[in-house]
């Protein structure tokens, strides 16, 4: 597909570009990028107006329910949900129903998202068989499936010896391992982050150094094994302090945050709302402060919304029963736009460069930047539109979100895949 | 002067002027109990459901009295806290009530916040009857009517809650009554039954049991929550009677009128001895004929006067 | 609400004379205080009951016992009003079965207030007589309820008010009629 996209601001973070220019795409790949960009007549063209062109938003960790949980989510609703919100590229993650452990699963994955998925979809494999955390996966099959890299998210990989020999045996195939670090059984039966706000609703709680023991135990293999680890929805400042300083001495791991561990502390759980309760929870302000410095100082390499949408059977319970998660594909960039660049945490190339280089760097995946022969995926942002979060309307089939009512400024107005236009002003338009 | 609201949720959000309303009402309602014939008309026709999700005779005897005394009617219902095992949700458990327009529901459940989603979805008043850790607010307030009725008044007395806090929806509850009526509590236990963070509700905090009741004019000792506990909180019954239990023994270091209390039921040879839980300082019967006492006024201040729906 | 006094209906003076009144008519129409029992209704019938209990035992020699009675609980517009109505105790600290029982109230009016404290009354047990005696009967009844003693009669306007002031609560003992408005 070609497109030319004329008058934007292109910001792109991996090319060192924030300027007025043109974007060329031909046959579905990045052609050139420069103002007054000459194209093949019969081009289609879009104006973006002065609006912000960047490469197209990825977002590594998503859940996409399919095989297993089509009543919460498909592959087809989960890519259009991405469209929709902006994202040009998913990495989804490995806790379907069978687990992707085997080919077979990656390969329905893959099957779904070339029929019907609206944007790019790039499956994880399961590190032990079924996540059951005791015996290896066929890592090695996995990555010929497809599989850009390995986690048992939704849990930790508890077995140190287990996981170091994965670490080990996935050095054959180049692909980094994804970790949920989460203690087990420091975390066993919380359902929110355990402070003064637990004590004061009765809720069980999961002290910060569930995440604080299991980052330093990745951390160390990663240095025993010389293997990279990527640490999943860091959301506490010991984490953050012990990951800067295995950077810091060269140790090869990196680490990503959800917008709603940058945005919502542990009072969203006041009312007793199931739509705050995620796994790891929401923490106190000093996390959240703590997880906004590492993101703009790049101790956190990428923003990732960890998708998880469920059904309303789900969460419409009490507390103690309802699912972990909340759905962030659609609201990831109205909510990083308006809290993190609205309230100068970040500057804008900052944030782009979290959703595009950064995440692509750690899954080595093609896009994130528009060098020539770079895939054709663009996000557009229309920086002044303002957005009102109305769950009713998500693409998703989950509605599961704190955020329902939120009104922001600043949204994606355009997302286009290998130069097909996928979603123009909220509306996602696939074949 | 009723209470301003539909729901009694918590203590932790009534105002000091609240508390007081239902503890005078309360105590105005004590005689109905010394009575011959005990029922008076004031809710007549109105419905009260007891939605008991979790075991419990006494406090759900208690309400269906206090209901009846008044003239309600009183509906009870029981059954298995877990949704996922009932395979229906308190939801809809809940929405399936209403059908049934009752004025009242009194909820006990397992799970924090079970009473927070029935006040949200239902139109007609909620009362908490415990839900989880959470709150146990008609206890506290029993319990300090039972303090003021002995001491004549409250503020400036001073609190000893022993036992285990963590886990303790009695405590939490307790605490922000206390406190809010000018009262000094302290909290003791093993330090892994001590909540996180709780100095900062405004309340003390020691790990020997002969140091908290020093001084104090009340005691309240708590149940060892056997059914709540997970592992390697304390490494034995044994050893917690010997070490927070309270005994004839230890009590000689405390005030020559200190008053005993505990919610029930009492592990005796646990948290106390026979003669403690037996003997002249307990007003352990006391506490539940005031609980009559207080479910009888928060009944009657939710629900005498214009319902909600008529209101709005 | 704010109201501004019409007129006064009876001073200090008047009240005492129509208490000492009632007392003497209260010991000529039961023939004596054996198995008497005064009930004043909250809240200032209870200071009346208590004024006609001295009096009869400055007349008699006897002592009449007094109980107060809140009603509270058994008025028929609980429900109407926005809030639960403050509740008072009720303390009638002997058993009513078998007595003379005679209702003493400030003001009737509707006769309202009376049917529920009969119901209250008949719910503590089963008294020989009822009787009532009000301060102050102002007309306007909607339930056929009469009073056996009156201090005074006084027709009035229903947009009116008669307010008894007395000094166990008031500070002052007088009647006066009031009137919304400045």
């Amino acid at each position: 597909m070609n497109l030319l996209i004329r008058h934007g601001r292109v910001i792109d973070p991996a090319n060192a570009l924030d300027a007025g220019a043109d974007v060329l795409i031909l046959d579905g790949v990045v052609s050139q990028v420069g103002p007054g960009l000459p194209a093949p007549v019969g081009t289609p063209t879009v104006d973006a107006g002065g609006r912000v062109v960047a490469p197209g938003f990825l977002d590594i960790h998503v859940h996409l329910r399919e095989p297993g949980y089509e009543y919460k989510e498909t592959v087809a609703t989960g890519t259009r949900a991405a469209a929709a919100g902006g994202f040009t590229g998913i990495a989804c993650m490995a806790n379907t129903n069978p687990a992707n452990d085997t080919r077979a699963v990656t390969d329905l994955i893959l099957a779904r998202a070339r029929v019907e998925g609206a944007v790019r979809v790039y499956p994880i494999g399961a590190v032990t068989r079924g996540l059951g955390g005791a015996e290896l996966a066929e890592l090695g099959e996995l990555a010929e499936a497809g599989c850009v890299a390995y986690s048992d998210d939704g849990r930790p990989v508890m077995n140190s010896a287990l996981l170091r020999r994965a670490l080990e045996y996935a050095q054959a195939f180049g692909k980094p391992i994804v970790s949920h670090a989460e203690d087990a059984h420091l975390a066993d039966g919380g359902v929110m982050h355990e402070g003064i706000v637990a004590t004061e609703l009765g809720l069980r709680g999961i002290p910060a150094t569930a995440e604080e023991i299991l980052v330093a135990r990745d951390i160390a293999l990663a240095e025993l094994t010389g293997q990279r680890i990527h640490i999943a929805h860091v959301s506490t400042a010991a984490a953050l302090r012990l990951l800067r300083d295995a950077k810091a001495r060269g140790v090869p791991v990196t680490g990503e945050v959800t917008p709603h561990h940058l945005v919502l502390t542990d009072d969203a759980l006041r009312t007793y709302d199931p739509n705050a309760k995620i796994a790891p929870p929401l923490r106190p302000k000093r996390d959240v402060e703590a997880c906004r410095e590492a993101l703009a100082d790049g101790t956190l390499d990428a923003i990732a919304t960890d998708h998880a949408p469920h059904a309303l059977a789900d969460k419409e319970v009490e507390l103690d029963q309802a699912a972990n998660g909340i759905v962030g594909l659609e609201t990831a960039i109205p909510l990083c736009l308006t809290h993190l660049v609205g309230e100068r945490v970040l500057d804008l190339p900052t944030l782009i460069a979290r959703l595009t280089v950064g995440p692509a760097r750690v899954l080595d995946l093609p896009g994130g930047r528009l060098t020539p022969g770079a895939p054709g995926d663009v996000t557009i942002l229309d920086l002044d539109r303002e957005h009102r979060v109305d769950p009713g309307r998500f693409y998703s089939k989950g509605r599961n979100t704190p955020f329902g009512g939120w009104v922001c400024r600043g949204t994606a107005w355009m997302t286009v895949v290998g130069g097909r236009v996928v979603m123009a002003n909220g509306i996602v338009t696939v074949p | 002067m009723g209470l301003k609201r539909k729901d009694l949720l918590e203590i932790r959000t009534l105002e000091p002027a609240e508390i007081q309303t239902i503890l005078d009402t309360a105590a105005s309602m004590k005689e109905i109990a010394g009575r011959e014939i005990k029922k008076v008309p004031a809710l007549r026709g109105k419905t009260v459901v007891n939605l008991f999700l979790e075991p419990s005779t006494r406090t759900r005897t208690s309400f269906e009295i206090a209901g009846k005394w008044l003239s309600a009617d009183v509906v009870n219902v029981s059954g298995a806290s877990s949704s996922v095992m009932k395979g229906e949700t308190l939801l809809d458990t809940a929405k399936n009530l209403e059908a049934m327009s009752p004025d009242c529901v009194v909820i006990r459940h397992v799970a924090s916040g079970a009473p927070h989603i029935l006040a949200r979805a239902l139109r007609c008043s909620i009362i908490n009857a415990g839900d989880g850790m959470h709150e146990h607010p008609t206890q506290a307030l029993l319990d300090l009517l039972t303090i003021r009725e002995k001491r004549g008044h409250l503020e400036g007395l001073s609190v000893a809650i022993v036992g285990d806090i963590a886990h303790s929806r009695v405590a939490r509850s307790n605490i922000w009554g206390m406190r809010k009526m000018g009262m000094t509590v302290r909290v003791a236990g093993p330090p892994t039954l001590i909540p996180a963070g709780v100095e900062e509700l405004g309340v003390k905090v020691s790990h020997r049991l002969e140091d908290a009741i020093r001084d104090v004019d009340v005691i309240m000792m708590l149940r060892l929550q056997q059914e709540r506990m997970t592992a390697n909180y304390i490494p034995s019954l044994r050893e917690y009677a010997r070490l927070y239990g309270l005994t004839l023994d230890k009590l000689r270091g405390a005030r020559a009128d200190v008053l005993i209390m505990h919610p029930g039921p009492v592990n005796r040879g646990v948290e106390l001895a026979p003669e403690v839980a037996d003997g002249p300082y307990s007003v352990i019967l006391e506490q539940v004929a005031n609980g009559v006492a207080v479910r009888m006024a928060l009944l009657y201040l939710l629900l005498g006067g214009r319902s909600a729906e008529v209101a709005a | 609400m704010t109201v501004r006094e019409k007129a006064q209906v009876l001073d200090e003076q008047g009240i005492e004379r129509a208490l000492t009144r009632i007392a003497h008519e209260i010991l000529e129409r039961v023939g004596g205080t054996d198995g008497l029992a005064l009930v004043g209704i909250r809240t200032r019938g209870v200071s009346l009951a208590q004024r006609i209990a001295e009096r009869l035992r400055a007349i008699d020699g006897a002592k009449v016992p007094v109980g107060a009675l809140d009603i509270t609980l058994y008025r028929d517009d609980l429900g109407l009003k926005a809030e639960a109505p403050v509740l008072r105790a009720t303390e009638i600290p002997f058993p009513v079965s078998g007595l003379t029982v005679v209702l003493v109230d400030d003001v009737l009016y509707t006769g309202r207030t009376i049917r529920a404290a009969l119901d209250a009354v008949m719910d503590l047990g089963r008294p020989r007589m009822i009787q009532l005696a009000v301060l102050i009967d102002r007309g306007h009844r909607e339930l056929p309820i009469r009073p056996d003693y009156v201090g005074k009669n006084l027709p009035t306007a229903r947009r009116e008010i008669v307010q008894v002031l007395l000094h166990e609560h008031d500070g002052q003992d007088r009647v006066v009629i009031q009137e919304p408005g400045a």
